[in-house]
């Protein structure tokens, strides 16, 4: 038998070259953002930066952040009690329809306000809309969460003598802290990210700012200085919520199954309760679906350009084909290194992994037109670039789908497919990426799916020619032809569908598991 | 013939010792059991042997050939040593039939084999194609005993196989093991923390505590003769009684016990008595009392107690053949065959 050296360090130096890479690649943007605030110096960066504009753009994004990201919270919080504490009626489809806005993109969700009451115009409707396209994002986590805890606990509160509302504020939402940080980092990192939803709002963020800079002058500073403004609002917004997680963990103490949670009853007010999410699912979906079969009615056959609409959905899947492939591959070497040899090194290689993803997409865009058009022109507005910039969007995302379904594959079977003399990349292949391969498929899913909505980065960065759904529902839109966006509108919402199931299943199987 | 030769073998984990200095040979057709509690180091070097893990110190030789020391070694697919795990580690997307083919390399006859090895496993055929979920647990055993045989390894290892079974079918799977393995003649090294289980399955017992082995001999020369008051506890009920040693008698409460020819010795130490030794008699003018006889029917749990040399001293012990003692009653007591000085 052949003898070979030992390899100390345990993990294969081809997976760590590899995450290592991959690391270095999602650096890109933040290289970007130090490269201009070096380059720009202090006379032209205090010139572009300390002017009234920047502070109204500023003051515009914080009011947005501070009425939409608390609302969303108390209205998530509110339908979760509702769905998973009370004895409502029909608690499954309420949830259900508080999961769908996810299907609506926010630009969608605009379009359909913008266009059904034109006179929505500036913070309170942005405030609204924002709310009602993104509370589900707190709310997933809230329900997943509330499911996972031990009612033995609100039992025990009970019998203390505490009333069934102060049990909610004093037992379960303490209990509730992370979910709650956690979906509320990303809705404030969403607002800050959004542009179509304010533009037909008509509210100018710092993003809205941005963009339209950009497209008056590329690779302008003007548009860079701005983006460090984002920037350091993501970083601000990071640290608020790891301040707001705090150091503590919940964890739930002793094994056992758990039980069926005693539910409030709301006894004769419950036609008052119902109210809520019988609102929310009027203004949430009712409304912009209504609105969009509305402009189909009108449009009638003739707005269904068809040979378009199957181009945009043809390039828009091949997009989102490739980069959910892409991204998934790129995320494999870090998610195996964090399931199979987790150590400093792999948790710092992680967090870099992970930091692109707060950034804003606009961020990443500018990124990868700065470094094309500087370094590397050729690959300026190609499919390379755009897809790129999709890899470093949503590799978070993947990551964490990767690794989870990673990790649920036992080490014992690698080992037992090695002694019945499997080499050691044949088992990574057909056992362990074959048991992954379900996991693996559906954070696939939650990627092509985010490509396929996705709207700034693919407005900025796109070939000439790219006609995908969000690009063509965009144009359209611009030209005030509600009638011809809504076919493609319709397209995505339809799309987007999946996500939802996957989501909802994500949230409510905590509890198997 | 030895199969397996282990020598001076050493792994740290940072700045623990997981294992040091073991020395052990496996013999042809033998069945060698590692026990020892949890921690003792006894998966690290079930591990060292199949080749996950790389030895800091010392070697280790299969059938004569290095496969592994401290600079270079045998990668784990390629050493065919086969492994059965503690869940049996079926693969959850093949068959019963592709679970043992899995390692089979010549694909013409893999099947014929594969159901060979069912009928040695004790499997019924008709189960070929269940997927593992549909089998009890003593089915998945048996399957993964099948998938490792089928390589026809050198050497099989078998990891607390029986430990995630009800303890009923335990000492059915762990005989019926033994006797797939001899059909099969391959030598086999188990792991367990069970004494039962080590006692029932092995011709050579091993025991580890804290990364170091202890004792290795046959299980009857280790009950008989273990080095140590722990190793003799951990094998079975044990009375220790300190004695004064003078050639081949045990001076000690028990009275003057004579010590095999091989063990004899000199000066203070202490004396093994295995319950099964004493012989227990009602007799009014003895110096040992009953404290305390409980009567469970099947058992009974005795305490007697003497003052000897001025202390009092203590013996407890379960027997059957002690029914119908009662507490205060007066009882001489006599010691069947030799007894063993231990290492204080």
């Amino acid at each position: 038998m052949r003898l070979y050296r030992h390899r100390r360090r345990g993990a294969w130096p081809l997976v760590l070259a590899a995450a290592i890479a991959v690391a270095a690649l999602s650096l890109l943007p933040v290289g970007f953002v130090l490269v201009v605030l070096v380059q720009s110096g202090w006379g032209t960066a205090s010139a572009l930066l300390f002017r009234p504009r920047i502070g109204e753009l500023l003051i515009n994004t914080m009011l947005l952040e501070v009425l939409a990201v608390p609302l969303s919270i108390v209205l998530a919080l509110a339908l979760a009690w509702l769905t998973e504490r009370s004895d409502l009626k029909w608690r499954a489809l309420w949830r259900w329809l508080a999961v769908a806005p996810l299907a609506i993109p926010a630009f969608v969700q605009a379009y359909a306000w913008d266009s059904a009451i034109p006179v929505l115009r500036g913070l309170w409707p942005a405030v609204l809309v924002s709310v009602l396209a993104y509370f589900p994002l707190v709310y997933l986590p809230v329900i997943a969460q509330l499911r996972r805890l031990d009612p033995a606990m609100e039992d025990v509160a009970a019998t203390l003598g505490t009333r069934p509302l102060a049990v909610f504020l004093r037992v379960v939402l303490p209990q509730l802290r992370l979910a709650i940080s956690g979906g509320a980092l990303l809705i404030a990192l969403h607002l800050l990210s959004e542009y179509g939803l304010y533009v037909l709002i008509r509210y100018d963020t710092l993003t809205v700012a941005i963009v339209s800079q950009f497209q008056a002058v590329y690779d302008g500073p003007a548009a860079n200085l701005m983006g460090i403004v984002l920037v350091f609002l993501a970083v601000v917004f990071l640290a608020a919520e790891a301040w707001m997680r705090g150091e503590r963990r919940y964890a739930r103490v002793g094994g056992g199954a758990a039980r069926q949670v005693a539910l409030a009853k709301l006894g004769a007010w419950w036609p008052l309760f119902m109210a809520l999410p019988l609102l929310v699912t009027v203004l949430a979906i009712g409304l912009p679906v209504v609105t969009l079969l509305r402009w189909l009615l009108i449009g009638g056959v003739e707005a269904w350009h068809l040979p378009q609409l199957a181009v945009a959905t043809w390039q828009t899947a091949g997009y989102a084909l490739a980069g959910a492939v892409t991204v998934c591959i790129m995320a494999l070497p870090i998610a195996w290194l964090a399931a199979r040899a987790p150590g400093p090194l792999q948790k710092t290689l992680e967090n870099i992994h992970f930091q692109v993803g707060a950034l804003p997409g606009v961020i990443v865009a500018l990124a990868l037109v700065a470094v094309t058009v500087r370094v590397a022109l050729p690959l300026y507005q190609t499919v390379a670039t755009l897809l790129l910039a999709y890899v470093l969007l949503y590799l978070p995302r993947a990551i964490v789908s990767v690794r989870a379904s990673l990790a649920q594959v036992p080490v014992e079977l690698e080992r037992a497919a090695t002694a019945l003399g499997r080499p050691p990349l044949i088992v990574l292949v057909g056992v362990t990426l074959r048991l992954a391969f379900p996991g693996i498929a559906a954070g696939m899913a939650l990627v092509a799916m985010g490509i396929t909505t996705e709207l700034t980065a693919t407005l900025m960065l796109s070939p000439i020619g790219t006609e995908t759904l969000a690009t063509q529902f965009w144009a359209r839109t611009g030209e005030f032809d509600h009638v011809g966006a809504a076919p493609f509108a319709l397209a995505m919402v339809i799309l987007s569908l999946p996500l939802c199931v996957i989501l909802h299943s994500q949230a409510t199987g905590a509890r198997s598991s | 013939m030895t199969v397996l030769h282990i020598a001076n073998l050493g792994k740290t984990y940072g700045t623990t010792t997981a294992l040091a200095g073991i020395n052990l040979d496996v013999a042809m057709g033998s069945r060698t059991v590692i026990v020892g509690p949890s921690g003792s180091g006894k998966t690290t070097l079930l591990r060292l042997i199949a080749g996950f893990e790389t030895p800091d110190a010392g070697k280790i030789e299969l059938n004569g050939e290095l496969i592994a020391d401290r600079e270079v070694g045998v990668p784990a697919h390629r050493r065919n040593i086969g492994l059965v795990m503690q869940e049996g580690a079926l693969f959850p997307h093949l068959s019963v039939l592709d679970n043992i083919c899995f390692g089979i390399r010549s694909e013409a006859d893999a099947s014929k084999r594969a159901l060979a090895l069912m009928d040695l496993a004790e499997l019924d055929r008709g189960m070929a194609q269940r997927q593992p979920h549909q089998l009890s647990g003593g089915q998945q055993q048996r399957v993964a005993l099948a998938r490792a045989l089928a390589r026809q390894p050198r050497l099989m290892l078998l990891d607390e196989p029986f430990s995630a079974l009800d303890a009923g079918l335990r000492e059915q799977m762990r005989d019926a093991t033994a006797n797939i393995l001899a059909q099969a003649g391959v030598a086999t090294v188990l792991v367990t923390h069970d004494r039962d289980e080590a006692m029932g399955f092995a011709d050579q017992l091993v025991i580890l505590r804290d990364g170091r082995l202890v004792q290795a001999g046959s299980p009857k020369s280790l009950y008989r003769r273990p080095v140590n008051a722990t190793t003799a506890a951990f094998l079975g009920a044990a009375i220790i009684l300190p004695a004064d040693f003078s050639g081949r008698t045990a001076e000690c409460a028990l009275g003057a016990l004579l010590i095999a020819e091989d063990d004899a010795a000199e000066g203070a130490g202490k004396v093994l008595v295995r319950p099964e030794q004493l012989n227990i008699a009602v007799a009014p003018e003895a110096e040992w009392r009953v404290v305390s006889a409980l009567d469970r029917g099947n058992k009974s749990a005795v305490t007697i107690e003497r003052v000897y040399r001025g202390d009092r001293v203590m013996i407890s012990f379960d027997d059957v053949s002690t029914h119908g003692l009662e507490v205060g009653q007066a009882v001489q007591v006599e010691i069947t065959g030799t007894v063993h000085p231990l290492e204080s």
